[in-house]
């Protein structure tokens, strides 16, 4: 007693030491190495390879420590590798503080932890790092691929949690569990995602580093800045038509348009993107030519939409520029969704800004010497403007004009080196020397890029518009009949337009093989192809592209219509809530039902008991029927048949027989009446 | 204390209690629930996830918050079922003597059909044991509980715990089970009192309680490992248990061990210790011995049952 009365005091509680951490047990870091390569692993490609290799050293010492049951470092040769590291990976980025050097560092720690692991929540701490480097690899790519990775890694870390937590268990058991744990998580990520109220974000300032990366069309064109976007096998938009698909050749997507050429570079002047004194665009259009369609643009960081030439019914969100692109109110920073609609015939701006006319017959003084020549001469020859431009097509259709994408490098006077010597080029040649053609012949006329064409996947009628689809072409201006478009591309290789630009390219010059399938051979892989790709664009739509729309689209389409952030949140709430009561229900107040043999056996020995004969816990049958038969023997025969019949059922090779056998005896013990006072009382059941 | 205690006093406080049937069933009543220290760490991860996700607009990112909030919600399930619907029955505590540790055996019966990892048993601040007890089965664990005092030592409380499966919640239960161990004295070695206040001649007995064999009998747990008959064993292993060379000698010599031969000065504990060594070393002698109390006397005998009943004694000596 002395000692408990003494241990109360405050100061001597101390004394007693607490229950000890629990420790890491050397079985469970193979798992926790295993969560430090699958999460770091992804990320290998976009570190700077140093840093790769450090940390692929430092685990790889640490699976050789394990192994060999070897010494850890000490403390100090750790400290001196994280200062080494740290500083070398600021040293890399410039930085210690945004999203790439803090994967950096997450990932230079997540290697480094295993090696000063000895308790228990170190392990945990590596998990919990796991999940957080999970979520950077979205950074990077968010594919269905990575999908896959995501809901292994997950596995893994569940399975690991699980082994610390669990002792030693076979590994295959640990992941039956993990798998049961994670399928039972599942439909609340599927409530949560669907209803968790989505926020656009960014929340707070992104660092500068967030939108590197992304590809997509130039707000300039020089020379050679179209051929690299159209090497590239990135999608550029989705588009799903309302009704059916136009004609190919008038598929247009018209991104930003060029009026101020300074010799070399075309850009949009002042005048083409300023909001002030903007005269509305006029567009008339014959109803019958208009089509619906819904466009899902991939990031480009830029403000333009790509309608298809030349858009009636813009989203909320977006203007018409005086040049008659579609610019959103801020840059496409995340996929998304607009729906337009398009007009394919159309009478645009009859009546323009002579200062936009006056901009688009801007030429600079002292280039191109001959084509001005040869311009003028078309002047004086035709009166009409659309003669002058026939008579250029014509130059590009007779004249020996080659469409490639390595072209040969132009001199200053880039459009006469191109029209009377090289002849070789794509596109962006094409509609620069036809525009400064134009121009000189004093018709008004721009440079227009976008994409042309794309590529119709049958399997879910989705037009993909590709990078490589990426395309200029010019629009001249017409007295009277306004702005009308002319694509000398197609003056040289009909088969651009008409095919795409594989069909348009020379023998020999190709486009990357993954990126192009119908490069011949592979023509089989076609239809897998397209079944993959609509896959693909499921998951874009559904999966990456659900935010605040599409999350109302859907709630409407569900019932919910008009949904504010309070009836979702509730509702998410409730059904989260339903999902754990039945999980709850489930696992805790469902009780297995017994075998058919035990339950009857029970049955039995309960109707036993109101003759006097209680079975004892550890009573086995043919026991419990050998006392029967001495305390109640008139009942002998037919407990020791029950009790036969059960030991056959449940300790030999019980058959179906015994079964029905159990079950007669259980009913003639109810219909049992003793003839004799003596067993039992007698009072209760008379005979 | 600490965090822990805190939560477990004051959920007994507040929802305990005691229905003293046995066997103890971990209803719903019985086991409480929270979230652990990694739980809280899980959910901060979670939330500094959620907003690195809406941030960069990360889809993928937003789904796997919500896969792993469900699992946080689906462990608690699956970590309360790791304790519910067990079944104690409490065993039996075999004497010690202070300042030793003792064992509290008890009988966890599983009835449901999946199997309990990681239970962790633990009376208030001893060591924990943990027990797996596979699906349907009885197991049993013996909970150490380290004696400070002698006496009727009751436990109190048994806390069992589990943070299986993941480790963010702890689920626990601390049922009282009426369990009881008897704690012997801590024996002090001394010299057993030479002349006695015995009616016949003195105990000392030296050694010729060891030289006059009697005969063979079948090894007993306590029996020592130097009176086992290595020679008869060898001669047929297999088949034969171990036996134990018994001797005979000074069973006619009766020994008193008397409260006041203790020395003097000392208190009652001291006293007792003595008394508790010397109990020990008469048993070892192979004498006679009798036991003599303030208001208590047990007659003189010896072997392993009349050496408990002194210890007893001695151990419940008011």
């Amino acid at each position: 007693m002395p000692e408990t009365r003494r241990s109360r005091l405050p100061w001597r509680r101390r004394a007693i030491p607490a229950k000890p951490r629990p420790l890491l047990e050397h079985g469970a870091l193979p798992w926790l190495l295993a969560v430090a390569v699958a999460t770091t692993l992804p990320h290998a490609e976009f570190l700077p390879r140093w840093l790769t290799l450090v940390c692929g050293a430092a685990l790889a010492g640490r699976a050789w420590l394990w192994l060999k049951n070897g010494r850890l470092p000490r403390r100090w040769l750790l400290a001196l590798v994280v200062i080494v590291g740290v500083a070398g990976i600021g040293w890399q980025y410039r930085a210690l503080f945004g999203r790439d050097p803090g994967i950096a560092l997450l990932v230079f720690f997540m290697a480094l932890k295993p090696m000063e692991m000895s308790e228990r929540r170190d392990g945990l701490a590596v998990v919990m790092l796991g999940f957080f480097l999970l979520l950077t690899h979205y950074f990077h790519s968010e594919d269905i691929a990575t999908g896959a990775w995501f809901l292994a890694s997950v596995l893994l870390l569940t399975a690991t949690l699980l082994r610390m937590y669990g002792g030693a268990q076979p590994a295959r058991e640990v992941f039956r569990y993990a798998a049961l744990l994670i399928a039972q998580s599942l439909p609340f990520m599927l409530i949560l995602f669907l209803l968790f109220p989505r926020v656009q974000g960014p929340l707070w300032g992104m660092p500068r580093d967030a939108y590197a990366g992304l590809s997509g069309l130039s707000d300039r064109m020089s020379p050679g800045s179209l051929d690299k976007l159209i090497l590239s096998g990135e999608v550029a938009f989705r588009v799903q038509f309302d009704a059916g698909l136009p004609e190919r050749t008038r598929l247009y997507w018209r991104g930003p348009s060029f009026d101020s050429y300074d010799g070399r570079v075309w850009r949009a002047s002042f005048l083409s993107t300023s909001a002030a004194e903007r005269k509305p665009a006029r567009i008339e259009a014959a109803e019958a030519s208009a089509v619906d369609y819904t466009i899902t643009l991939e990031a480009h960081d830029r403000r333009w939409l790509l309608a298809l030439d030349l858009p009636l019914l813009l989203p909320g969100e977006a203007t018409l520029a005086p040049t008659l692109e579609v610019l959103a109110n801020r840059p496409v920073r995340y996929r998304a969704r607009f729906a337009f609609r398009s007009a394919l015939d159309y009478t645009a701006n009859r009546e323009e800004d002579p200062r936009l006319l006056r901009q688009a017959l801007h030429l600079p003084h002292g280039f191109n010497p001959r084509s001005r020549e040869l311009a003028e001469a078309w002047q004086r020859e035709f009166s009409d403007a659309e003669k002058i431009s026939a008579a250029a097509l014509h130059l590009f259709r007779t004249e020996k004009f080659f469409y490639t994408l390595q072209p040969p490098l132009l001199g200053e006077n880039a459009v006469d080196e191109f029209l009377f010597e090289t002849r070789r080029g794509f596109c962006e040649h094409y509609a620069s020397a036809y525009v400064a053609l134009m121009r000189a012949a004093g018709v008004p006329a721009r440079v227009v890029t976008g994409y042309q064409g794309g590529e119709l996947n049958p399997v879910d009628d989705t037009l993909t518009v590709y990078q490589s689809d990426a395309h200029a072409w010019a629009e001249i201006w017409l007295e009277g009949r306004g702005w009308r478009r002319v694509d000398p591309t197609a003056a040289v290789v009909p088969s651009r337009i008409e095919r795409g630009i594989d069909a348009a390219l020379p023998e020999g010059e190709s486009l990357p093989a993954l990126m192009r399938f119908e490069s011949a051979w592979l023509v089989h892989l076609r239809s897998l192809r397209y079944r993959w790709e609509a896959i693909n664009n499921a998951w874009d739509q559904w999966v990456l592209g659900y935010d605040r729309q599409r999350q109302h689209e859907t709630l409407a389409r569900l019932g919910m219509k008009d949904a504010d952030w309070q009836s979702m949140f509730l509702t998410m709430m409730a059904a989260s809530g339903g999902i754990l009561l039945l999980i709850v229900c489930r696992m805790l107040f469902r009780r297995s039902k017994p075998v058919p043999e035990v339950r009857l056996w029970c049955r039995f020995c309960a109707r036993l008991e109101s003759f006097g004969i209680r079975r004892a816990p550890w009573e086995g049958p043919l026991d419990l029927a050998s006392r029967a038969a001495l305390e109640s023997p008139e009942l002998a025969p037919l407990v020791r048949r029950a009790a036969g019949h059960f030991a056959e059922l449940r300790y030999g090779g019980g058959r179906r027989d015994h079964l029905r056998d159990l079950r007669d005896c259980v009913k003639d013990l109810a219909s049992f009446r003793p003839c004799r006072p003596g067993g039992k009382p007698a009072g209760e059941k008379p005979c | 204390m600490d965090l822990t205690e805190f939560f477990d006093a004051a959920a007994q406080r507040m929802f305990g209690r005691d229905d003293e049937r046995l066997p103890i069933v971990l209803d719903r009543h019985r086991v409480f629930i929270l979230p652990t220290g990694a739980g809280v760490l899980y959910c901060v991860v979670l939330l500094t996830m959620l907003i690195g996700a809406i941030n960069y607009n990360l889809s993928l990112g937003h789904a796997l918050v919500f896969l792993l909030t469900g699992l946080g919600l689906v462990a608690m399930v699956h970590t309360f079922r790791n304790l519910f619907d067990l079944s104690i029955t409490p065993g039996r505590a075999e004497p010690v003597f202070a300042g030793e540790t003792a064992l509290f055996t008890l009988h966890v019966d599983n009835r449901r059909q999946e199997a309990r990892r990681s239970l962790e048993f633990s009376f208030g601040r001893n060591r924990r044991v943990l027990l797996d007890i596979p699906a349907g089965e009885r197991a049993s664990v013996a909970v150490p509980f380290v004696t400070a005092r002698r006496g009727r030592l009751e436990p109190g409380r048994v806390t069992l715990a589990s943070h299986y499966p993941l480790g963010l919640f702890r689920a626990w239960a601390s049922p009282l089970l009426p369990m009881s161990c008897l704690v012997y004295p801590k024996p002090v070695d001394a010299p057993l009192p030479t002349h006695s206040s015995s009616q016949k001649n003195s105990g000392r007995l030296g050694k010729s309680g060891r030289e006059d064999f009697s005969g063979l009998r079948e090894r007993q747990p306590n029996d020592s490992p130097r009176h086992i008959a290595w020679k008869a064993v060898a001669r047929d292993f297999d088949h034969r248990p171990l036996l134990i060379k018994q001797f005979d000698g000074g069973a006619d010599e009766e020994l008193w061990l008397d409260w006041n031969l203790a020395p003097d000065g000392r208190d009652v504990e001291a006293r007792l210790s003595i008394l508790a060594g010397w109990v020990l070393a008469a048993e070892r002698e192979r004498c006679r011995y009798g036991l003599r109390l303030p208001g208590r006397s047990i007659a003189p005998d010896h072997g392993p049952a009349h050496r408990d009943a002194c210890l007893a004694a001695l151990a419940l000596h008011a």
